[in-house]
Order: C-alpha cells, then sequence, then structure tokens
C-alpha cells in the first residue's frame, strides 16, 4: 500500500506549480506554517483545516506525515519533505513549492510528531480523497480502509459517492460500509435493515461490527431488570444478528476447507515435482537414487547462479533457470549413472549405498563452493501478489503458479514416454531389458537418458523450490524420503498413481496441520504411510501380472 | 479351517517360535491331492481355467502341455504362491491348502523343485540339506538345534543317492547346474514330503543322469506321491504311467501314454505340434 | 582357512600353534578386547600423566565411544550381513537405548539442576510441567531403566519388523521405511511436547549410581564394562550366527521364498533377528549415553543410521569382527579428519560408500583373502616374467 502511495505521489508531482500551490491556497500555507509550533493536541484541527483547503497538495503532505518524513528546518521553521539518501545525509524538498534544499544532517532538522490516534484520522482522511480516485480499485482499497471504522463524517460522504459510484465491487464495499456505520449509530430499524446486508458480507469488518452487536445485546439482556424484556424489536435484531453470523460463519468454514485444499494442492505439486523423477528413475528404471535431493539442490543453486549473473533481469530469471537446472541436474545425472549406478545393477541395496554417498559428496561440495549458509533466491515480481476471489480467500500468486507449471511438467513428461520413440524406448527397457536389446535398443543408453531425465526433472522441481525455501546444501534432504514415500504410496511404475499420491498426501498434511501443528502433521501422515506400505506394499495403484513378482 | 473329521492325529495349533504345526493329509479315499474348479487370472490372461486335477496316494503322474498351458501356475497354486481368483485346492481330503501359507504347506508335506534350480547358494552342500530335513522349523529349535546321529545318517545317505558326498563341504553356489538340480532333488528328499512336485527335473542333465533321474522318481512313487512337469518327452515316456495333458489353462486329457499318444485332441494341439 | 592360520602362526612353538588353530574368530576377539581393556585401563591407572605409557581418560572415553559404535555395527551386521535386511533405521534404536539411560541419569541429577527442582528435570520445570509425565515413572531406579533399555528398543523392533516382515515388505522398500521410521523419531523427539527435552535433549548429568561421572575411575568402569558388553554381544551373536538359526537365516538372505517352500516361516526368523539386533543396538546407546554425557534428537537423524551402515560396509558385512573393525576404523578416521579438517569428512564418507560399493564388495575382512590370492598370483606372474625376460636376455 505505501509503494502504491509513492507511486500516486511520483506521478502526482509534476503537475503541481508552485504559483498555483501558493497563490491560490493561503489557508493553506497559513496552516502548514502552524505546523512546527504545532502540539499534538491540536494537530487534528490542523489537519482538518488541511483537508478543508482541498487543494492537491493535501496527499502529499499528509502521506509524508503519516510516513514520518515530514520535518522542518529549524533554523527557518520552514517545513520540508525529507528523504534519506545514501550518504547518510538528508535531501530535503519544501512541501508546498517542491524546491529542492541542499542536503543536511539530521541535527538540522525536526521531525513533526504524530500518534496512533492522528494517524488513524491521516489514514481516513487519504482514504476520503482516494474515494473519489478514478482508478476503481484505488477506490475499492480507499472504501476498505474506512470500512473498519466508519464515522459519520465519513459515511456520508459514501453516500455521496454511491450515487455516483459505476464500479460493482465498489458499490458492494461502500454499501457495507455504510451498513457497518448504521449498525453502529443508527437507529433499531436501520440497524435491522443493515444486518440484512452484513449477513451477505464476507468483510472480516461486518463479521466484527455484527458479533459486538450481538454482546451488546447479551450485556444489555443481563442487565434487565427481573420481569423486564427486550423489546420486540430489539428481539427482531437479536435474531437477525445471530443468523447473519451463523450464515457468515458456514461461509467462512466453507473457504477455509477451500484454503485448505489450495494449500494441499500446491504441497501436492511440489512434491509431485520432486517425485515424478524419482518415479521414472525407480519406478521405470527400478534404480533407487538418494542423491535425488541433491539434483533437485543443484536445480535450486543453479537458480540463485543464474539471479547473480543477472541481477538485472529478476523478472525473467526463472524462465532461464529452468531449462539451465534441468541440463546440470541432468547432466550430473547421467554422469552418476555412466559413473557409478550402471555397475551395481541388479543390486539395489547396494546402488542406494553408492549413490548416499555420492548425496553427501555433492552437499559437501556446495557448501565449499557457495558456504553452507543458506542463500536467498527473490522471487519475480510476477510471482507475488494474489488472485483476491473474496475478502477471506484469495489465491497467491506463487502458489498457483506452481500447481500449474508442475502439472504442466507432468503432462508434458507423461507425453515423452507415451508418445515419443525416446519413451518407447525407455518402456521396453523397462519391461524386458534382454528383449528389448535383441530389437536393437541400446539399453545402456537408454538407461542413461532416463537417469538424466529423471534428475533433470528433479532440477525442475529445485527451481520452484527456490521460490518457496531458501536454498541451502541440505535443501534436498529432507524431500527424500517424502518424494519414495510418494511414489510407493501411488505404486511404483505408475505415474498417474504418483500424482494423485502427491495430492492426497498433501491435502492431508494441510488438513491435519491446524488440528495438530505441522510437526505432528508431518509425524501423523508419515506413519500413516508406513502403516499404509505394509498392508499394500505394491501401493494404490498396483501393477499386476506374473511379471509383477 | 481344518476339519477335524475323524482323522487320527487331529491337527494341532502351535505357536509359531516354540513349536510345529501338524497337519496329516486324510487319503483315506485314496486321493492326496484335490485341484476342483480353479481358475487363475493375471490382467485378463487366464492362465488357469476351471481346472480340475486329483493325484492319488502314491501315484506318480506326468503333467506336460505347451509353453503358457498352466503348469507352473498349477504348481504355485498349489504351493501357496499364488492365490486362484475361484476354486478349492486342499491335500488330502480335508486340509485346505489356500487357507495355508507357502511355509505351512510346506511343513504339511509337499515339496516342490523349481524350474530353474534354487538353492541356498552361500551354505555348503551338506548345510543345504540340513535345512531340508523333515522336523521342527520353529526358531527357538533352531537356535538350539543339534544334528543328531540319525539324521546325520539320513544326510550321507542322501548324499550317496544324488552322488554328491565328495562336494559335501562345497558351497552350493560352487556346484554346476546339473549338481544343482540334483541337490534340489536331494533336498526334497531330505524333507521327506508325502507329495513331491518337481518341475523340468531333466533340464541341463546328461542322458546318464537323466536315466538315474528317472530311476531315482519311479522309486520314490509308492512311498511318495510325485508329479512331474516336463518337457522331454523321452523322459516322460520312460517315467509315465499316468499323464495329464494341460492345454490352455485347463485339462485336455488325461491316460496313459499310449492313450494320449492316440487322442486326437492331443494330437492336435499339442504331441501333433512336435511330431509335425 | 585353517593352513592359513596354520602359517600365520608358524613362528610360535608348537604347543601356542596348535592352540592358536584351535581358535576361532570367537576367541579370538574376546581375547583381544580383554587384553586391549586390561592394558587400557592399567595405563590410565598405574601410570602418571606425563608418563609415556600414560592413556588418558580422554583416550579412555573415546576408546569407550569406539567400542559403543563397534557393539552398534555389530547389530547392524547381524540384520544386513546374516538376514539382508539393510536397516537404514538403527540409529533409533540406538537413540532409544540412549534415551532410556538418559533419563535415569537425568534423574540423579536430583535438586543440582539449575532450578534445583528434586522431583523435575530441568527442562520440565522451564516448560512449567508441575510433574513427571507418565512414562517417566520409575525413571529414578537403575534397575527398571536398565529393562527399559532392553525393552523398548526391542519392542520397536518388534512391531516395526512384524508388520514389515509379515506382509512381505522387503529390499528398498524396507530400508525407506527403516528410514522413515526414524525420521519420524526425529521429528517426535524434537518437540518439546514429548517430554524428552526437545532441541537440547538430556544432558548436564552428574552421576551414576551414585557414582560421578566426571571421575577417571567410574571412566574406566564404563570402558570396561563397555568392552564386557561388547564382548557378550559378540558371543551371542557368534553363537546365532553358528547355530541352525543362523543357516535359516543365511538362506533367507539369499533365497527367501525358497527358504518358505522348505517349510520355514522367515518373516519369523527375520521379525527375531531385528529383534535382537535393535535390543543390541539399544544396549549400545545406552552405554554411550553416559560415555559422551548427552543424548539429543540428532541421534535419530537418518544420516547417522546410514553412517553405521558404512562401517559395516567398509569393515565386511557378514563377518562379526568384520563389523567391529570397520566401525573403529571408521570412527577413529572421522576423529581424525574432523579435527584436521572437519570439511573434508563428508567427502571423505561419501566417497567410501561410492568406493567400497563399487570395488569392496566383502569390505577388509574380505580384503585380505583377495589380496593374499592376488599377491600369490602375481609372485608366480613375476616369476614367470623374470623367466621370460631371462630367456630374452639369452637370446
Amino acid at each position: 500500500m505505501l509503494r502504491i502511495c509513492c507511486l500516486l505521489l511520483c506521478m502526482l508531482l509534476p503537475c503541481n506549480s508552485f504559483a498555483e500551490s501558493t497563490a491560490s491556497n493561503p489557508e493553506l500555507t497559513s496552516a502548514i506554517s502552524k505546523l512546527p509550533k504545532n502540539s499534538l493536541r491540536e494537530l487534528p484541527k490542523l489537519i482538518e483545516t488541511i483537508e478543508a483547503t482541498e487543494s492537491p497538495k493535501i496527499k502529499t503532505i499528509l502521506t509524508s506525515l503519516l510516513n514520518g518524513d515530514l520535518y522542518y528546518i529549524r533554523a527557518n521553521k520552514q517545513v520540508v519533505r525529507v528523504v534519506k539518501n545514501t550518504e547518510g545525509l538528508y535531501d530535503q524538498w519544501h512541501i508546498l513549492t517542491d524546491e529542492q534544499y541542499p542536503a543536511v544532517t539530521k541535527s538540522k532538522l525536526k521531525k513533526i510528531r504524530t500518534n496512533n490516534s492522528i494517524r488513524g484520522q491521516i489514514k481516513s482522511v487519504l482514504a476520503l480523497l482516494d474515494l473519489s480516485h478514478k482508478d476503481p480499485s484505488v477506490r475499492l482499497e480507499a472504501v476498505k480502509r474506512i470500512l473498519d471504522n466508519p464515522d459519520k463524517e465519513s459515511t456520508a460522504r459514501l453516500k455521496k459517492r454511491l450515487a455516483k459510484e459505476s464500479d460493482e465491487a465498489v458499490t458492494q464495499t461502500i454499501q457495507v460500509a455504510i451498513s457497518v456505520a448504521a449498525l453502529k449509530f443508527g437507529s433499531l430499524e436501520e440497524q435491522i435493515a443493515a444486518v440484512s446486508v452484513l449477513a451477505e458480507s464476507l468483510e472480516p469488518a461486518a463479521n466484527n461490527v455484527l458479533s459486538r452487536t450481538k454482546e451488546s445485546l447479551t450485556e444489555k439482556t443481563a442487565e434487565l431488570a427481573e420481569g423486564e424484556t427486550l423489546s420486540a424489536q430489539e428481539k427482531t435484531l437479536q435474531t437477525a444478528v445471530n443468523k447473519a453470523l451463523d450464515k457468515i460463519e458456514q461461509k467462512r468454514d466453507i473457504y477455509s476447507f477451500a484454503e485448505n485444499l489450495f494449500f494441499g494442492i500446491s504441497l501436492g505439486s511440489v512434491l509431485l515435482l520432486a517425485a515424478i523423477g524419482l518415479a521414472i528413475t525407480f519406478g521405470v528404471m527400478g534404480v533407487i537414487n538418494m542423491a535425488h535431493g541433491e539434483m533437485m539442490m543443484l536445480g535450486a543453486y543453479t537458480t540463485y547462479v543464474i539471479q547473480q549473473m543477472f541481477p538485472e533481469l529478476i523478472n525473467y530469471s526463472l524462465f532461464m533457470a529452468i531449462p539451465a537446472a534441468f541440463l546440470v541436474s541432468g547432466l550430473v545425472g547421467i554422469l552418476i549413472e555412466r559413473g557409478v549406478i550402471r555397475y551395481l545393477k541388479g543390486r539395489p541395496l547396494e546402488t542406494l549405498l553408492a549413490t548416499f554417498g555420492i548425496s553427501l559428496i555433492l552437499q559437501q561440495l556446495v557448501r565449499t563452493i557457495f558456504s553452507p549458509l543458506n542463500r536467498q533466491v527473490q522471487a519475480p515480481d510476477w510471482m507475488s501478489g494474489s488472485l483476491e476471489i473474496n475478502p477471506i480467500f484469495s489465491l497467491t500468486y506463487n502458489r498457483l503458479y506452481i500447481i500449474i507449471f508442475s502439472l504442466a511438467v507432468f503432462f508434458a513428461l507423461m507425453l515423452i514416454l507415451k508418445k515419443t520413440p525416446l519413451g518407447l524406448h525407455v518402456r521396453a527397457v523397462a519391461q524386458n531389458r534382454e528383449m528389448a536389446r535383441a530389437l536393437s535398443i541400446k539399453s545402456d543408453w537408454v538407461d542413461a537418458i532416463t537417469f538424466g531425465l529423471g534428475s533433470g526433472i528433479a532440477g525442475i522441481a529445485g527451481v520452484v523450490l527456490s521460490q518457496l525455501t531458501n536454498v541451502g546444501p541440505n535443501l534436498g534432504q529432507s524431500y527424500i524420503i517424502d518424494s519414495f514415500l510418494v511414489v510407493v504410496f501411488g505404486g511404483v511404475g505408475n505415474l498417474w498413481g504418483t500424482l494423485v499420491a502427491a495430492m492426497s498426501l498433501g491435502s492431508m498434511n494441510k488438513f491435519l496441520e491446524p488440528l495438530t501443528g505441522s510437526v505432528l502433521a508431518n509425524i501423523i501422515v508419515l506413519v500413516g504411510l508406513v502403516l499404509f506400505i505394509q498392508k499394500r506394499p505394491k501401493g494404490l495403484f498396483p501393477q499386476k501380472g506374473r511379471s509383477a513378482d | 479351517m481344518i476339519a477335524t473329521t475323524g482323522t487320527t492325529t487331529p491337527p494341532k495349533q502351535g505357536s509359531p517360535i516354540l513349536a510345529e504345526e501338524n497337519i496329516n493329509p486324510d487319503t483315506r479315499h485314496g486321493v492326496i491331492l484335490y485341484v476342483e474348479d480353479v481358475s487363475v487370472s493375471f490382467d485378463g490372461f487366464k492362465a488357469l481355467n476351471d481346472l480340475n486335477l486329483y493325484i492319488n496316494d502314491g501315484e506318480l503322474r506326468c503333467l506336460i502341455g505347451a509353453n503358457g498351458a498352466g503348469k507352473t501356475t498349477l504348481m504355485d497354486v498349489i504351493t501357496g504362491k499364488t492365490r486362484p481368483d475361484v476354486g478349492k485346492v486342499s491335500f488330502g481330503q480335508q486340509v485346505d491348502l489356500l487357507s495355508l501359507s507357502e511355509a505351512e504347506i510346506a511343513r504339511a508335506g509337499i515339496g516342490r523343485k523349481f524350474q530353474k534350480p534354487t538353492v541356498f547358494e552361500n551354505l555348503t552342500v551338506f548345510e543345504n540339506l540340513e535345512l531340508s530335513l523333515a522336523g521342527d522349523k520353529g526358531i527357538i529349535t533352531s537356535l538350539f538345534h543339534k544334528l543328531s546321529s540319525e539324521q546325520k545318517d539320513r544326510i550321507a545317505e542322501i548324499l550317496k543317492t544324488i552322488g554328491l558326498t565328495p562336494q559335501e563341504k562345497q558351497l552350493a553356489g560352487a556346484l554346476s547346474h546339473g549338481q544343482k538340480q540334483w541337490l534340489e532333488i536331494g533336498m526334497l528328499l531330505a524333507a521327506q514330503p508325502r507329495l513331491l512336485l518337481v518341475d523340468e527335473p531333466v533340464a541341463g542333465m546328461t542322458a546318464q543322469e537323466t536315466e538315474r533321474t528317472a530311476e531315482l522318481l519311479t522309486s520314490l512313487a509308492g512311498e511318495h506321491s510325485v508329479v512331474v512337469v516336463e518337457h522331454d518327452m523321452a523322459f516322460v515316456r520312460s517315467i509315465a504311467r499316468k499323464v495329464t495333458v494341460l492345454h490352455q489353462g485347463s485339462v485336455l486329457a488325461e491316460g496313459s501314454m499310449s492313450e494320449i499318444q492316440s487322442n486326437p485332441d492331443v494330437i492336435q494341439v499339442y504331441l501333433g505340434e512336435e511330431q509335425g | 582357512m585353517t593352513t592359513s592360520t596354520q602359517s600365520i602362526f608358524s613362528f610360535l612353538p608348537p604347543s601356542l600353534q596348535s592352540l592358536a588353530t584351535k581358535m576361532t574368530s570367537l576367541h579370538f576377539v574376546v581375547t583381544t578386547l580383554f587384553v586391549a581393556t586390561l592394558y587400557v585401563s592399567f595405563c590410565n591407572l598405574v601410570f602418571e600423566p606425563g608418563s609415556a605409557l600414560h592413556v588418558s581418560t580422554y583416550t579412555v572415553t573415546l576408546l569407550g565411544k569406539y567400542l559403543c559404535y563397534a557393539l552398534l555395527a555389530l547389530s547392524v551386521d547381524l540384520v544386513w550381513g546374516y538376514c539382508g535386511i539393510l536397516s537404514l533405521g538403527h540409529g533409533a534404536f540406538f537413540a532409544l537405548g540412549g534415551y532410556a539411560m538418559g533419563m535415569y541419569l537425568m534423574r540423579q541429577i536430583g535438586d543440582r539442576g539449575v532450578y534445583g527442582n528434586p522431583e523435575l528435570p530441568d527442562f520440565m520445570v522451564f516448560l512449567n510441567w508441575d510433574s513427571l509425565p507418565w512414562y517417566w515413572a520409575g525413571s529414578d531406579s537403575f534397575i527398571w531403566m536398565a529393562v527399559m533399555v532392553v525393552l523398548i528398543p526391542g519392542l520397536l523392533a518388534y512391531v516395526f519388523g512384524s508388520m514389515a516382515f509379515k506382509s512381505r515388505v522387503s529390499g528398498v522398500y524396507l530400508s525407506i521405511m527403516t528410514q522413515a521410521m526414524t525420521y519420524a523419531l526425529l521429528l517426535a523427539f524434537f518437540r518439546n511436547e514429548m517430554g524428552f527435552g526437545g532441541n537440547n535433549g538430556l544432558t548436564d548429568f552428574k552421576d551414576i549410581l551414585g557414582f560421578s561421572l566426571q571421575s577417571d575411575t567410574t571412566r574406566i568402569v564404563l570402558f570396561i564394562i563397555t568392552a564386557v558388553m561388547l564382548a557378550i554381544g559378540y558371543a551371542i551373536s557368534h553363537y546365532i550366527v553358528k547355530s541352525k538359526m543362523g543357516r535359516v537365516v543365511t538362506a533367507i538372505r539369499d533365497s527367501e521364498s525358497r527358504v518358505r517352500f522348505v517349510g520355514y516361516k522367515p518373516e519369523n526368523y527375520k521379525v527375531w533377528i531385528f529383534v535382537v539386533s535393535g535390543v543390541l543396538a539399544g544396549i549400545a546407546g545406552a552405554l554411550y549415553v553416559p560415555q559422551v554425557g548427552i543424548i539429543n534428537p540428532g541421534e535419530f537423524s537418518p544420516l547417522n543410521s546410514i553412517e553405521m551402515v558404512i562401517w559395516v560396509a567398509i569393515g565386511g558385512r557378514g563377518t562379526l569382527y568384520g563389523a567391529i573393525i570397520g566401525a573403529l576404523v571408521v570412527s577413529y578416521a572421522k576423529t581424525r579428519f574432523t579435527a584436521i579438517m572437519p570439511e573434508a569428512w563428508l567427502f571423505a564418507l561419501g566417497g567410501l560408500f561410492v568406493l567400497v560399493t563399487l570395488f569392496l564388495p566383502k569390505g577388509l575382512a574380505g580384503l585380505a583373502p583377495q589380496l593374499i590370492a592376488k599377491f600369490k598370483r602375481s609372485d608366480s606372474a613375476k616369476a614367470a616374467d623374470t623367466a621370460d625376460t631371462k630367456s630374452e636376455v639369452k637370446s
């Protein structure tokens, strides 16, 4: 929000000339000149005076005051807006003329002090100013700022605005704000009418004011003497309030379910990305790669390196990082396959140990090169923010993109395996190595490529993880057990099973979390999985047939 | 689980570590193995299709059939490795094999020799036989087990029968293919089962060894019941009294070798192919 | 085997020679342990510090730690080397044994803790608990906790083992499940609510059975007890391995389904060998804690468990003495490495995993016979070579 204000500030500045503001607004000039001498007690009044001038400068002044950027020069009591520069000095501009003065040290300046209630006042003044802004989203923001604490003054202005308002969302929110005010200050009839509007709103303010009304009615009942009852209208209000609260509560339950589901699926997509690489190397090749987590770690570090190389291209670096991470992890995977795993064919436990050794080496390598400390990977702008469905339910963009992306990777992989000659070879080797070789498929080559593919996808998963957590040498370690369990849970060799398993595990985790806390949720899911695997060692969707034994 | 109708030795249930379950088949009707209406399918492919087979006590039976006729699957069903979709398999009249585990079936007295010789490669020939000896197979017994002199004599006798006395102390993994075949037969003998299932016993044997195997199997019949699966028709001819032909998961024909050879169905689907 | 032993001992007088050839690996290990323990204790107690023969108490404790690792390695070898069950979660049994001992030691602190509460350990006072949780009941009795040291790991091994082996989970699946087991325990023990000191674990121990843990004598005694337990553990394992049960277990490792068709129930054998192994690991943990003075959830970390596996892999799985050699060699290497260049240790450990699995599948214990065989071969080859060159020179 602050950023928006500053942005607006910059946009507004050029069009305000010195002549206009001083000439047309003597009241403003005098009000400003009073600022340095003012005490906190008189400040609210002064702010009202400033507001009453209706000058376009008000916004700059009040925003600076709100942010604590408004100072006066001790020597001549001139009011200035200041910004601390890189040398530790203060750049200053005259608040009305925007004339820049030479930068000074802090001792030459004195800050114009505010307190909490004054800041509240400024906020509502600013909000009212924004009410007539031409951008509907700014207007909506403005109404929302008023929503929590509307007074009679702002309600009157809101009503005025409502007549002119064309945007639907803004209209609705204004109505809610007016109703909040009505419930607070209005007559019983107005209150009853307001409740029916508020019942439809999911704004936290609506819920708050309704519960407060409920409490005050309960108190009133308690204070009544024996034999006395609430008036009929009060009773109507009480039932209406109770009903409205129930209705809101119900909606909130639905949305909190939806929110858990969203978090669950987004965790599931991360698990899916982490697990499908493993599903290929383990499910298709039968090779358990304990260094799989480290392939993800390499992917995450690749993202970090690319951001370091092109710091000015943060917004595009992910698009470079995805193929780069795929290549880096994929190549390392092929190296591991050629260098170690192929000599351990048919000895799964030895493969497990050797790849574990490789994972230790890779971790230490990264520690030596990048230091053992976590590295921060920046998120591009388009990943931040969220898609607001309603006031209590919004989908953050980064999670949304991750869900879409991991599904895209999943289906791309399905396509590769089902529709390309490479996929055909991979499946042929997986089913019957000897036979495939007899058909002059180079099984060694297919193994290396399959392993590279699985590792490369792990690298891509690393890129995604870098957007969610810090990048460190232990990044992958925590995912290897989870991904393995996902693969086994879904049924080895069955990519669809992996998808279902990842999504259901993610959701289970997120639904348990509010009840038990995240650590316990983790433990419960883990133990549940272990029990499940013991009951059905072949997973949710086992492969049947004679060859399965 | 086990009907105790008039059996002379009622089966007793034992704890898994302390004692041995002792299950004896009731063969008063002269039949030791009942396989009735058994079907097994893998992903839509019917490996066994409504199969019926009865093996008499003391009989030597040969099972023949083309690849995929269901011979090995039948063995798997009898020994508990594969569970049929439908049907009934019982050992004697009363022992329902479908409710027993592989180990329990083996203890009840059904021994099996696999198509591919499987011996315990990291144990010596002697130890392989020792493990196979009939007797209590619980943990506590194993922990404090000492071979009695009768058992040692028995092992020596078997070693002589299978011709591996000089290799007694050798690791089984170091044996030749044919020797492994013999060792596995020896292991079967050591277990003293009532019913032996023998899957392709002479694969990889010399003509001389084949002859000896034929002799051995024939001599076993009578005291034991023997079911032999074999591709080598000459071998089958040399030992068979009664032959069962399997085709596409069910019994195509049953009878003496000469009856089978003159059966038009059989000629068409199996022998015919081989001769033509 | 016998011939090589004979040749090795050929320098001994005939009477000793015959004794030496009769010695089994059991006698050899127990004797070596006995002599080494006697020597270390003697040198620690008799010679003054500064004397060339003095063994410092620090060294004694370090050696005691190594012996605990050796016992732990033995337990891993029993299931992995002989039964083919690769457990990546043996650290869990070790840590549980350690926690049981730690609980007793915690209660021995009494009112000497920071908060001076005679009943509650410090961390419970810190969490504002007003009484001991039920599972701490009896933790002030050494006998009871000694029973727990055996019982808890044994019970976990039994429950986990029966579920896993009865449903025929094996191979890599089982390994990952054991890893998940120890990982879940790691997470659980990190929680303060578990009542085991959370992140910090149990530490600041003072006494054991009334003897100060800081005194040299206590440390020597603990060292000797560890050596004795290792010897007993070795003897038990040796007996099991050499019994018919051992042969059944080996047979299970090679071909589980075949064992089933011979009439044994492999799952029962696996469960019980797993239980024995879990108990040995628990005892190792219980001996470890008073010597190092701390137990925390870190002991549950999957990395720890996998390090145990590498001890056995390097020493030589399927030979009991190999496991012990592996534990001692790798632990010593770790101590040296982490002191000189801590960075290199993980490189070395990782490298060891790869190299051992690729080039040394039988470990150090398998290396000696291999080398001897090679040496003989190259000797004869050299002889042939020299003969060749001679003939060349002549021509």
